[in-house]
């Protein structure tokens, strides 16, 4: 078996597509596992992770520590805000006091872009990036392609939209580039004002009408509204974004085919989707958390063999 | 690198036919009891057997599974290339079943005891038994020896056993290799 051609996960522009291949396929043996009464393995039993959170999670958090157990690693949590961090540590004095601990790996989550990054230049243990700012957030691009991957067979050739705030979205970031590595084409679709620009150069097109773009794909991953980045008004209201980017059951009927939705969680009913579309029999959002922990759980099961005794 | 047969497939189809017969001879019908060929090279044996066992001796039903070890293995992050997994399809529950394990070659034990412990996880068996193709003798690195042994062998550390199957690798034989 290869093996990663990388020592930490700090985004999916560093990866090849032979990784992503080797992530998915030993993803579906943790899925066989985690599907089974007695859902643990001992595989990791001499490794400890510690996860690093600067910013609120609770289903990225929540699944890289079920994935860390099910492997049996020995996990540290740890929130910035109930910590040192509040008394002026910086990043590398904090990490390298909980790596002095003996910690293998760390799952960390920063609100700055390219904090795994840098992390990774200045402490010894693997790194996984958890979602660093508007940048990337590599294991949901991963779940979210292995989902397509399970319910398309294949994600080479698909047509995959992303619509929404794609300017501050690192899930859209992460998924633009693990798409086109596997072949995949991309259209994304919002308002102008939360479509960066020159974004094109990564090889995607701009669809500014959500019913052209629907109509063109196979996959609709909705992203949230992300109010808490949003510093100035990017549309005037709520109500305005939903009538023009939102996804209803009415519109999703009156497609010529039937697509599948996608989110990357939290769902902001009624904003992005509505409730029907949301728990439609076309929505995949419960696979993706499901898959999400047999991806992480293959992520770091690849990174820890990696990590030499 | 010299290599010599150690069993030719007439050899082996006879050895099979033994081993179908002593299981036969413990477990009768097979209603109670499941064979579990450990992968990656153990199903081919598992499978040959449930064959001559259903085709010829005419047991009606047998619960045939392949576990997959390695994340249960001991030697992970010990050897140089990362541990491959295979699949693993066990469609029937374990518990207050007798297994047998199956595999091709014995040589250490340790596979034996992460298959044990593996199996944990789809129930609580009421017995446990061991079935091997080659039992390489005075090799063992644990306390584990196989109810049903098809061959013994001596073989040196720097020899190994190698098993060949028809619909693998176009011909059933065993080599012993000398590396």
């Amino acid at each position: 078996m290869s093996e990663l051609s990388v020592n930490h996960l700090l985004g999916i522009k560093y990866l090849k597509e032979s990784d992503i291949q080797l992530i998915f396929e030993t993803a579906d043996h943790f899925k066989e596992v985690i599907n089974r009464s007695i859902k643990k393995v001992p595989s990791l039993r001499d490794i400890t992770i510690a996860n690093i959170f600067f910013e609120n999670s609770t289903r990225t958090k929540l699944s890289f520590e079920l994935a860390e157990k099910r492997l049996s690693a020995d996990v540290l949590n740890f929130s910035a805000s109930q910590s040192s961090v509040k008394k002026g540590e910086t990043l590398i004095d904090t990490v390298n006091n909980i790596l002095s601990m003996k910690v293998d790996m760390v799952v960390m989550r920063h609100p700055n872009p390219g904090a795994g990054i840098f992390l990774s230049k200045h402490v010894k243990a693997s790194i996984v990036n958890a979602g660093d700012g508007a940048h990337e957030h590599p294991t949901q691009a991963l779940l979210d392609s292995y989902s397509i991957r399970e319910k398309l067979g294949d994600v080479a050739g698909k047509n995959v939209v992303i619509v929404g705030d794609i300017l501050h979205s690192r899930v859209a970031l992460s998924n633009i580039f693990a798409l086109k590595l596997q072949g995949a084409n991309v259209k994304v679709c919002g308002p102008k004002t939360l479509i960066p620009k020159y974004i094109e150069s990564l090889g995607v097109q701009v669809e500014m009408n959500l019913r052209k773009a629907l109509e063109w794909c196979d996959v609709a991953n909705m992203l949230r509204i992300q109010n808490e980045r949003l510093d100035i008004s990017y549309f005037p209201t709520t109500r305005e974004y939903t009538q023009q980017f939102g996804v209803n059951k009415a519109l999703l009927d009156s497609l010529a085919k039937e697509i599948v939705i996608m989110h990357p969680g939290p769902i902001n009913r009624g904003v992005e989707i509505t409730s029907d579309v949301a728990d439609s029999k076309q929505s995949i959002i419960l696979n993706q958390v499901e898959n999400g922990v047999a991806i992480r759980m293959a992520v770091i099961y690849l990174l820890a063999s990696k990590i030499k005794q | 690198m010299g290599q010599k047969v150690l069993l030719s497939s007439k050899e082996i189809n006879i050895i099979l036919h033994r081993l179908a017969c002593q299981l036969l001879e413990n477990h009768e019908d097979f209603k109670n009891t499941v064979l579990i060929g450990i992968q990656p090279r153990g199903i081919y044996v598992a499978q040959r057997l449930a064959k001559i066992l259903t085709e010829e001796y005419k047991v009606k039903h047998i619960d045939l599974g392949f576990l997959d070890i390695t994340f249960y293995r001991d030697d992970f992050r010990r050897g140089d290339k990362p541990l491959e997994a295979t699949k693993t399809k066990i469609n029937f529950l374990v518990e207050d079943k007798k297994v047998v394990l199956i595999d091709d070659v014995l040589y250490t034990g340790r596979s034996i005891n992460a298959a044990l412990t593996a199996l944990q996880s789809f129930g609580r068996p009421s017995e446990v038994e061991l079935l091997t193709l080659i039992d390489r003798r005075f090799s063992r690195h644990l306390p584990i020896q196989p109810n049903y042994r098809g061959r013994q062998v001596d073989a040196i550390n720097n020899e190994k056993v190698k098993v060949m199957w028809e619909e693998n690798d176009g011909e059933d034989i065993i080599y012993l290799i000398n590396r």
